[in-house]
C-alpha cells in the first residue's frame, strides 16, 4: 500500500536505555479508523507522539501521506492532535480556541473565525463561541477539541485516549459520535486507548501493543478469534489458556487431548503437537455430567447470576475454566457435576 | 521565528555595529556623540581605513562571508556558526590582549609594538549580539536545539550574559585572590585566607575582637534561630491560636519587604542609641547609665531578627497549615492529650520547616550588610569587611577578594547543607484527597509561651516602624526634639518653581536615578527571567543543567561578593562598565534574575504541557506558542517578577554601594552616607519616601493580580507543600 496514511519503518524511539518504541513498522490505511490499543507503558501514547512529531523518532523513518516526515516539528506535519485532557487554551474562549490554528497559520482573523464557526456547527456547539473551556461541560469541551482539530482539514487526525475525562454513560455516545464523524467525513484516524472494548467498538483496525512493540495488528474480529498469543488473547478480552496436545488439526474441526479426554472443537489448520490454546469463557457450552455428547468432566466451583449472562469457575482436569453462558441457557449449581465443550479453541504461538 | 529571517536580522545588527555605533565606550558621556563619525564616538568602519586599528580588519571578512548565501535565501549552518564565533572570540581576544596600556601580553608585544585602545562601546556589543545571533541560526541549521533558530538564540544570548556577568566576575574574584603584585601567588591566597584577622579566637582568652569569620557565623547563627522562634511562635497563633490579630500579622511581613535593610538600624539607633529615647528615659527614670551598647552584635542581631522574623513566619505559618488535621485527630482518638499530641505528630512534622526558616535567617545574615555598616561598631562581619577592604584606606582588592572566597564557602555551605538536609526530609501531609478535619487548637501552656513572645514582639515591631513614621516629620527624633517640622523633606526634596520645576532638594538625584535604575531593570529582569523558565523548563537541549545551573548561581552569591567581583571585573577595558548607570541595570538584573526564573518555572509546573504540544500540532511555532499561549497563561508570575525587580531595585544596598559613582548615585547609598554624616531626621524621611513609593508600588501590583510573592528567598524552601 503506498498510499499509507502513516507509514513506520524500522522506527525506534529510546529514552536513555528505555526503548518506548522498539523498531516498530506498519502501515495504516489512509481513511481508516486505527487503534493503538495496550496497556499503560506499551508505547502506544508514544507510538502517537511520533506520529505527531511531539517526540522525534531515535531511529527509522516515518511517513505521513508517502511524505518523508521523520526530521519535520510538529508544526509541519499537517496532523492535528486531541488530547487526552483536550489541552483547550484556558484563556482564549471557543472560537478563539478553535481558530487558533488556521490564525497562527497566517489566516485572516475574520477568514478563520468563520471557518470556525461553520465547524462549530457542525459538531453541534453553535451559540458556544463566547464561553470559556472552564464554562463547558467534559463532553462539550471534547467536541470543542474535536473541532479545533478537524478546522485544520490535517492529513491524519489523533486521538489519545479522548474518553478517559468522561463518565461512562457518555463515553459509548461520544465514540460512536467519532466513528460517525470519521466515516462521514472519511479520515484517517489513529486513536490510542488502553481499553479494548471501546477499540473493538469504533476501530477498522487494531494494532495492539507491548513492551515496545507489536503484539499484534488486525481487525477486530480477527484479534478476538485468533490472537496470536495468550498476551493478546487475555488483553482483547477474557480468555482460558490450557495446555492441549493437537492430536489432527486439517482446518475446519480438530481433535484435541485436554485434561485427559479427546475433544472436537473448531479451530483453524495446524500442525500436531503440544501446545497452549486459548479458549473464550463464553465458546465453552456446559451440559450435565451424564450427557451423551462427552466432554471435559468438571465441578462447578462458583456460580453467580448477571442478568444477561451467568458466570462460572469450572475445575477440571485442564485448569480451572471461567465459563459464560447466556441466563436463559440451563442453570448449574455450585458442586455440580457437568461436561465442558469447547465450541471453538485457538493455537497460541510461544 | 524561521531561521533564515533570523540569521539576516542578526547579520544586520552585527553590520549596524560596524557601520554606525561607536565602537568604543564614551569616556565622555553622552556629549562624544557630538563627534560622530569622527573621534571618540567613531564606528569601526571609520577607525578601519586610518590604520589605527588594523587588528580588527578579520572582523570584516568573518562578517561579510555570510553575506551572499544569506542573500540568496540559502542557511549554510556551518559557516554561520563559524563566522559568529570567530569573531566573538576575535573581539575579547583583541580587547584583552590590547589594552589602555599598550600590549597586555608580553609574548605579543614584538609584533603590535606600540599600540592601545579604550573599551568596547555599543558598536561591539552590536556586533557581538549579532555574531550571537549568527552562531545560533548556525547550530539551528545545522540540527541543534530542534532545529528552532529561535529556541537557539534564547540560549546562546542567555548563556553568553550569563557567563559574563555572574560566571566571569566570580572568576575574577578568585584570581584577584591568587594574585599579588601582578603575580600569580598561591603563598598569598593561603595567608589571606587563613588570616588571624579572619580566624582569631583571641576573644574567649580575652576582651580582644574574635576573628571576622567567628563573628559572621555567631550572628548568623543567633539570627537564624531567634528568628526562626519568633517566626513559630507568630505562625502557631495565626494558625492554631484563634486569634482576631491577622491584619496586624500580615502587615508585620509586607513592611520588612519594602524597607530598605537598613532602615530598621536607624531606628534602633533612635531608639537605643546613647541620645536614645528608650535610653534617655532608662537614665530618667532609673538611673541606668547610657551606654554603646546598640552598636556591636546586640544592635545588628535585633535589626536583622526584626527582618528576617516575619519571613520566617510566613514560611512556618504554611507548614504548620500544611499539617493534615486528620492526623493529629488519629492521635487524638488513640487516646494522646493535646500536648502530647503537639509534642509527638505536630512538632515533627514541622522540623523540616524549621530547618528551612533557620537556614534561610542564617544565610540572610550571612548577606546582610547595610545593617551590619550602620549597627555594626567595632564588631565587624565579612561582608563589611570585605567592603572596608575596597572602599577604606588601605585598598586591597585581593584581601577584598580572599574575604569574599570565605563568605561564598559559608553561604554555598549553607545551601549545600539546605539540598542535603531539607531536600529529602519532605511531609506531604495534604493530599489531593479531601481532609475535612478541624484544626487541633493549640495547648494552652503552649499558646500562653507564644502569646507572651509574640504580642511584645509585635508591640516593639511597631515602635522600630512607627519611629520610621514619626521620625522624618520631627525636629530631632534622636534628641527627643519632637515638635513638627517639615524641614528634613524640604532638605531632601524641595521643589522651587523658577521658570517651571526645580528639584532643588539634595535627594532628587538619588531618588530619580534609583526610579530609573529600578523601572529599566525590573522589566528586563521578568522579561529574561520567564524566557529563562520557559527555556529551562519547556525545553531540552544540551547545556540546559549548566544553564540552569548559572541562572541559580548568581542566587547563592551575597551581594558585598557581587559588588566586588563587579569592581574587580568590570573596571578595566576591554569591558568598562563601572561608573555608568548601566552597571547598575546590570547588577539589577542578574541578582534578581532567579527569582524571576524560580517563579516562572513554578508557574508553568501549573500549565500542562498538552497545551504547548497542542499548539504545536495545531501549526504554532516557538514563538506563536509563547506569545499566543504561554505568556498570556504566565501573567501573574510576569507581574510578580516585575514587582519583585522593581522592590528589591529600590532596596537593594550590598551590591551596588560599590557600583554607584557621583553621577549615578542611589537612593540607599545616599541614605547611607546621611546616616554616617549624622543627619539621621533626613536619613529617616527619605526611607519614609522610598517605603511609600514601594507601597504603592506593591499594593498597585497586589491590585492589578492579587497577591505577589516578593520575599526574595522566601520561595524555595517551604518543605511542605499540598499533593496537587
Amino acid at each position: 500500500m503506498s498510499d499509507a496514511a502513516v507509514r513506520f519503518t524500522g522506527v525506534t524511539k529510546a529514552f536513555g536505555a528505555v526503548r518506548a518504541v522498539d523498531d516498530v513498522s506498519f502501515a495504516l490505511p489512509a481513511g481508516a479508523l486505527v487503534t493503538l490499543l495496550g496497556p499503560s507503558g506499551c508505547g502506544k501514547t508514544t507510538t502517537l507522539r511520533l506520529v505527531a512529531g511531539l517526540d522525534l523518532a531515535t531511529a527509522g523513518r516515518i511517513e505521513i501521506e508517502g511524505r518523508d516526515v521523520s526530521r519535520l516539528s510538529a508544526a509541519e506535519r499537517r496532523i492535528a492532535m486531541v488530547f487526552q485532557s483536550y489541552a483547550l487554551f484556558p484563556h482564549m474562549n471557543v472560537l478563539e480556541n478553535v481558530s487558533y490554528g488556521l490564525v497562527v497559520g497566517g489566516a485572516r482573523r475574520a477568514a478563520a473565525e468563520s471557518e470556525a464557526r461553520a465547524m462549530l456547527a457542525q459538531l453541534g456547539l453553535e451559540g458556544l463561541g463566547g464561553r470559556l473551556p472552564a464554562e463547558l461541560s467534559g463532553g462539550q469541551q471534547q467536541r470543542v477539541a474535536v473541532a479545533r482539530a478537524l478546522v485544520l482539514r490535517p492529513k491524519v487526525l489523533l486521538f489519545d485516549e479522548p474518553l478517559s475525562n468522561l463518565d461512562a454513560r457518555l463515553r459509548r455516545r461520544v465514540r460512536e459520535d467519532i466513528r460517525d464523524l470519521q466515516k462521514r467525513l472519511g479520515l484517517s484516524v489513529v486513536y490510542v486507548t488502553h481499553d479494548q472494548q471501546e477499540a473493538l467498538a469504533v476501530s477498522d483496525l487494531v494494532v495492539v501493543m507491548r513492551d515496545g512493540r507489536i503484539a499484534q495488528m488486525g481487525t477486530p474480529q480477527q484479534l478476538y478469534d485468533e490472537p496470536a498469543d495468550a498476551f493478546v488473547a487475555d488483553f482483547m478480552g477474557e480468555a482460558n489458556v490450557v495446555a492441549g496436545q493437537v492430536l489432527d488439526a486439517p482446518g475446519g474441526t480438530a481433535r484435541v487431548a485436554l485434561g485427559g479426554v479427546t475433544v472436537e472443537t473448531a479451530m483453524r489448520a495446524h500442525r500436531p503437537g503440544a501446545l497452549s490454546l486459548a479458549i473464550r469463557p463464553e465458546s465453552i457450552g456446559l451440559l450435565p455430567a451424564d450427557d451423551a455428547a462427552g466432554g471435559l468432566p468438571g465441578r462447578v466451583r462458583r456460580a453467580a447470576f448477571l442478568g444477561q449472562t451467568r458466570e462460572y469457575e469450572v475445575e477440571t482436569a485442564a485448569g480451572l475454566l471461567f465459563v459464560v453462558t447466556q441466563a436463559a441457557a440451563p442453570a448449574h449449581e455450585e458442586g455440580a457435576e457437568v461436561l465442558c465443550r469447547p465450541a471453538r479453541m485457538v493455537p497460541l504461538e510461544a | 521565528m524561521g531561521a533564515l529571517s533570523l540569521a539576516r536580522l542578526a547579520l544586520a545588527v552585527a553590520g549596524l555595529g560596524l557601520l554606525l555605533l561607536p565602537w568604543h565606550g564614551l569616556e565622555g558621556g553622552v556629549a562624544d556623540i557630538a563627534s560622530w563619525p569622527g573621534g571618540a564616538a567613531a564606528p569601526l568602519v571609520a577607525l578601519l581605513p586610518g590604520g589605527e586599528r588594523w587588528w580588527l580588519w578579520p572582523l570584516v571578512p568573518l562578517l561579510v562571508a555570510p553575506l551572499p548565501a544569506l542573500a540568496a535565501g540559502r542557511v549554510p549552518g556551518r559557516l554561520l556558526a563559524a563566522c559568529g564565533a570567530g569573531a566573538i572570540a576575535w573581539v575579547f581576544l583583541q580587547g584583552h590582549a590590547i589594552g589602555l596600556r599598550g600590549v597586555a601580553w608580553p609574548v605579543l608585544e614584538p609584533w603590535l609594538g606600540e599600540v592601545r585602545q579604550t573599551s568596547l562601546g555599543w558598536g561591539a556589543a552590536a556586533v557581538l549580539a549579532g555574531a550571537a545571533g549568527l552562531v545560533a541560526t548556525g547550530l539551528a541549521a545545522r540540527g541543534r536545539f530542534g532545529g528552532d533558530a529561535f529556541i537557539a538564540f534564547l540560549v546562546v544570548g542567555s548563556a553568553g550574559l550569563l557567563l559574563l556577568f555572574v560566571f566571569v566576575p566570580l572568576l575574577t574574584i578568585l584570581s584577584a585572590a591568587v594574585v599579588e603584585d601582578g603575580r600569580l601567588a598561591p603563598a598569598a591566597l593561603a595567608a589571606r585566607v587563613t588570616t588571624p584577622e579572619a580566624w582569631s579566637l583571641a576573644c574567649l582568652a580575652d576582651r580582644q575582637g574574635c576573628g571576622v569569620v567567628w563573628n559572621t557565623l555567631a550572628l548568623a547563627s543567633l539570627t537564624g534561630v531567634l528568628s526562626t522562634l519568633l517566626g513559630l511562635a507568630f505562625a502557631l497563633l495565626a494558625a492554631r491560636g484563634n486569634v482576631r490579630a491577622m491584619p496586624a500579622f500580615r502587615a508585620m511581613t509586607i513592611l520588612p519587604l519594602i524597607t530598605p535593610p537598613f532602615v530598621v538600624s536607624l531606628s534602633l539607633i533612635v531608639l537605643f542609641g546613647r541620645t536614645g529615647l528608650v535610653t534617655g528615659w532608662m537614665w530618667e527614670w532609673f538611673g541606668i547609665p547610657r551606654t554603646r551598647w546598640i552598636y556591636g552584635l546586640p544592635g545588628v542581631l535585633l535589626a536583622q531578627v526584626l527582618a528576617q522574623a516575619p519571613i520566617a513566619f510566613v514560611l512556618l505559618e504554611g507548614a504548620v497549615r500544611a499539617i493534615g488535621p486528620s492526623l493529629e485527630e488519629a492521635a487524638s482518638t488513640m487516646g494522646a492529650r493535646r500536648f502530647t499530641v503537639f509534642r509527638t505528630v505536630t512538632w515533627p512534622l514541622l522540623r523540616p520547616a524549621l530547618a528551612a526558616a533557620f537556614l534561610l535567617g542564617f544565610v540572610e545574615s550571612l548577606a546582610d550588610f547595610g545593617n551590619p555598616l550602620v549597627l555594626g561598631g567595632d564588631f565587624d562581619v565579612l561582608s563589611t569587611r570585605i567592603f572596608f577592604a575596597i572602599a577604606g584606606a588601605r585598598h586591597d582588592p585581593g584581601q577584598a577578594a580572599a574575604l569574599a572566597l570565605l563568605l561564598l564557602m559559608l553561604t554555598f555551605g549553607a545551601f549545600a547543607l539546605q539540598a542535603l538536609w531539607i531536600g529529602k526530609r519532605r511531609y506531604t501531609t495534604v493530599t489531593g484527597k479531601g481532609d475535612s478535619g478541624v484544626p487541633a487548637p493549640l495547648p494552652r501552656g503552649l499558646k500562653f509561651v507564644c502569646g507572651a513572645v509574640a504580642w511584645p514582639w509585635m508591640a516593639f515591631t511597631a515602635a522600630v516602624y512607627g519611629i520610621i513614621l514619626v521620625g522624618g516629620f520631627v525636629h530631632d527624633i534622636g534628641r527627643g526634639d519632637m515638635a513638627f517640622t517639615w524641614r528634613h523633606f524640604l532638605t531632601g526634596f524641595e521643589v522651587e518653581w523658577l521658570d517651571g520645576m526645580a528639584f532643588r532638594g539634595s535627594a532628587w538625584d538619588s531618588l530619580f536615578t534609583t526610579i530609573q535604575v529600578a523601572a529599566v531593570s525590573a522589566p528586563l529582569t521578568a522579561g529574561l527571567g520567564i524566557l529563562l523558565a520557559w527555556l529551562l523548563a519547556r525545553q531540552s537541549f544540551p547545556g540546559r543543567r549548566s544553564l540552569e545551573f548559572m541562572t541559580m548561581l548568581s542566587f547563592a552569591i551575597p551581594g558585598t561578593v557581587v559588588g566586588v567581583s563587579y569592581i574587580l571585573a568590570f573596571n578595566v577595558p576591554p569591558v568598562e562598565l563601572t561608573g555608568t548607570a548601566l552597571i547598575l541595570v546590570i547588577c539589577f538584573v542578574f541578582r534578581n534574575l532567579p527569582v524571576g526564573v524560580r517563579g516562572g518555572i513554578a508557574a508553568l509546573a501549573q500549565i500542562d504541557r498538552s497545551l504547548d504540544e497542542a499548539s504545536a500540532t495545531m501549526g504554532g511555532g516557538a514563538v506563536q506558542t509563547l506569545r499566543r499561549v504561554i505568556l498570556p497563561l504566565l501573567r501573574p508570575a510576569i507581574v510578580a517578577a516585575l514587582a519583585f525587580s522593581f522592590v528589591h531595585a529600590m532596596t537593594a544596598v550590598s551590591a551596588v554601594i560599590f557600583l554607584v559613582s557621583a553621577r549615578h548615585n542611589l537612593a540607599t547609598v545616599y541614605i547611607v552616607g546621611r546616616v554616617e554624616a549624622g543627619e539621621m531626621a533626613l536619613a529617616i524621611a527619605y526611607s519614609t519616601v522610598l517605603i511609600l513609593i514601594m507601597l504603592a508600588v506593591v499594593l498597585g501590583i497586589e491590585r492589578l493580580v492579587g497577591r505577589a510573592q516578593i520575599g526574595r528567598r522566601a520561595v524555595p524552601a517551604t518543605p511542605m507543600r499540598a499533593g496537587a
